[in-house]
């Protein structure tokens, strides 16, 4: 190439360019980050119901792609990077695990916004959401605690990260303040995903006499499991992430699902009417991040109700999972009575509380 | 402890272990004739998604076996043709199969993600299956399983006992000796890889159709690469591949149980989830701890390809 060449190449390119950022009326292109395939349920397929919503929402303003499976680590920066430099102004990143990478990349594209979800860091153009699973979740305890007939739950979890626990002890807390005989026993299985591990730990604790069995991993086989013994044990299941009815047609009792698609359209907006100013939100019912999965018709019209008026209260903050006085598994009290716990309590969580019949792994 | 938690462990322990003895035994077949297919997981996720596929739109879970079986013969196929034929790596050719099978597999599988499967009701041994303890997990059990046991008596039978076996047993120790005297390396080695892809494939269809009736991209989870394990640390002999596949099972259905008992031990959890791993491989060490048996039973050309011409 000499170097006349060279300058109409120049020339051409700049041409291209400048033309793009003329043509003002042009979607924005926004783009979400995945860590796991989409599915048909789960983390990931949440988070694709509410970019497919919010594109929906935002008809014609923007235009949204996604990249799935992306490994946390060295990998999902080089992607993150990608899409920042193919003029993708609004980038979603939606696991864990992106959160350094992220960091970094938004001080390198200072022109394009970025949201990290369930992460602890902020800049100027970088936002975190994460929403309050565990209202979700004592709520079906709640449920649990009035329709158990054994006394007895099962839950099987990935890993023992404050998320995890959160779920684990709301749950119980939500069971036992309805059925104080309750207790919660888990099991851990260390991956959050692998079906026939999962199923594993339910049949294995649905023939230790669990009959309300709930998960916080990614596949649906705990529902399946419950749904196959549940005309001989009389098993009940809760979903969580999505909805699972289809998995467990007459025995998923309710669940805990996200719903991301409002928090994106409110957020992009904002983003894109020059109006946005920071994101730190942590949002639970009040905010419609986070809802019940339809509930059984076995569930009795009075549990129904009180349900139903728990779930007005948290929205209103009258009622709060983790109102004192909470009392971990060895009897300390970890919140005084009058007292809720502080979110930053929460987000430390390692223990379990009391009604847990489980040893909690040590690290 | 009661008869039944024990009862329950063992079937469960059964359950885990079918898959793992059916694409062990598979492969075991295929190292015999000097051929190293590392594509095992691939081929289960392909087989899986197939049987699943077949099973779904005829109803029937044992026309998905059969799906599963065909699609494992056509990945072993390919890896036929790139390792034997093209004479390419057999390390590098069966890893980048067991890539391509789980993309593959969930590329295939996308529109049967929704899909639920009713699952399958076992087959029961009549009066055998009401023996307490034992009964339900030996005599109340999927089809597969039953399957999985024939098929170590029926591998030990062929090895060691036909012809036939012999004749494989020779490519893999010296093709070209097996060559000199008249036999087809390349045709045999296809046959065992072909056997080796079959296995695997109907492994994975035990996995979509019986063991949790559904298909997800990524449900195989490393079940491939525990078979494969399985072979070397069973030196290549059938009945260790079972007693190594039970052992594996057993304990993680154990330490399953023993998390959701409730009892106040402090063991972490992370500990016992890699007990399995751990406690297969001393088991499996510390039995075949004879050097010159693994010589013996290791096939001496594993690996290497055969030009028919040299």
């Amino acid at each position: 190439m000499n170097h006349r060449q060279f300058a109409l190449a120049t020339l051409g390119v700049s041409a291209l360019l400048a033309s793009t950022i003329l043509m003002g009326a042009e979607p924005v292109k926004i783009a979400f980050v995945y860590v796991s395939p989409v599915g048909d349920a789960g983390w990931t397929f949440q988070h694709d119901q509410g970019r497919k919503q919010m594109e929906a929402d935002m008809k014609g303003a923007v235009t949204t792609k996604f990249i799935e499976n992306v490994p946390e680590g060295a990998d999902a920066e080089r992607i993150i990077r990608q899409l920042a430099q193919d003029g993708n102004r609004i980038i979603f990143t939606t696991s864990f695990g992106y959160m350094n990478q992220t960091a970094k990349v938004a001080v390198a594209f200072p022109n394009a916004t970025f949201f990290h979800a369930t992460g602890y860091k902020t800049g100027a153009n970088l936002g975190i959401y994460n929403a309050r699973f565990y209202e979700g979740r004592y709520l079906n305890g709640v449920i649990a605690g009035k329709m158990t007939k054994t006394n007895l739950a099962g839950y099987v979890a990935a890993f023992p990260i404050p998320e995890v626990m959160q779920g684990i002890n709301a749950f119980t807390r939500g069971m036992r303040s309805v059925n104080p005989k309750a207790e919660v026993r888990v099991i851990w299985v260390n991956s959050w995903f692998d079906p026939g591990k999962e199923r594993e730990a339910a049949m294995t604790l649905i023939s230790q006499g669990a009959d309300m069995i709930t998960h916080h991993t990614d596949s649906t086989a705990v529902v399946q499991a419950a749904e196959e013994k549940h005309k001989e044990k009389g098993t009940w299941s809760f979903s969580y992430h999505s909805d699972m009815t289809k998995y467990g047609p007459t025995s998923q009792l309710s669940g805990t699902t996200h719903i991301w698609g409002d928090f994106y359209t409110k957020i992009v907006k904002e983003v894109l009417d020059k109006k946005w100013t920071g994101t730190n939100l942590w949002g639970g019912l009040k905010d419609g991040m986070i809802k019940l999965a339809p509930m059984n018709p076995a569930v009795p019209a009075d549990v129904k109700s009180y349900v139903q008026k728990l779930q007005a209260d948290a929205a209103t903050g009258k009622f709060h999972p983790f109102a004192g006085p909470v009392v971990d598994q060895e009897g300390k009290e970890r919140v005084p009575k009058g007292k809720n716990m502080t979110d930053a309590e929460m987000g430390a969580m390692n223990y379990y509380v009391k009604g847990v019949a489980s040893t909690l792994p040590k690290s | 402890m009661g008869l039944s938690f024990i009862s329950s462990i063992l079937f469960a322990t059964v359950v885990a272990g079918t898959p793992l003895i059916i694409v062990a035994l598979g492969e075991l077949v295929t190292e015999k004739a000097g051929v190293l297919n590392l594509g095992a997981e691939g081929i289960m996720s392909v087989g899986a998604v197939a049987a699943f596929a077949v099973a779904h739109h005829t109803g029937s879970p044992y026309l998905g076996i059969l799906a599963g079986m065909g699609a494992g013969m056509l990945m072993a196929l390919l890896f036929g043709l790139s390792a034997l034929t093209l004479m390419a790596n057999q390390v590098a050719s069966g890893l980048a199969l067991s890539i391509f099978g789980v993309g593959l597999s969930a590329f295939i599988g996308k529109p049967y993600e929704s899909v639920a499967l009713a699952s399958v009701d076992p087959i029961r041994i009549p009066l055998l299956h009401k023996i307490p303890l034992f009964g339900p997990s030996l005599f109340e059990q999927q089809g597969l399983v039953y399957f999985s046991w024939v098929l170590i008596a029926a591998v030990a039978w062929f090895l060691y006992r036909s012809k036939a076996g012999l004749i494989l047993r020779a490519v893999g120790e010296s093709p070209v000796s097996a060559h000199a005297i008249g036999y087809g390396v390349v045709s045999i080695r296809y046959q065992a890889v072909l056997f080796g892809g079959a296995m695997a494939g109907i492994g994975g269809a035990f996995l979509s159709v019986f063991y949790t009736p559904m298909w997800v991209e990524g449900m195989v989870a490393g079940r491939g690469w525990i078979a494969l394990s399985l072979v070397v640390f069973a030196t290549w002999r059938p009945g260790r591949v079972m007693i190594g596949a039970y052992l594996f099972g057993g304990c993680m259905i154990t330490q399953m149980f023993v998390q959701g008992s409730g009892a106040r031990i402090s063991i972490p959890a992370q500990f016992l989830s890699s007990l399995p791993y751990m406690a297969t491989v001393v088991v499996l060490v510390l039995i075949s701890r004879n050097r010159s048996t693994i010589r013996l039973n290791s096939p001496a050309s594993l690996g290497q390809p055969f030009l028919p011409d040299a």
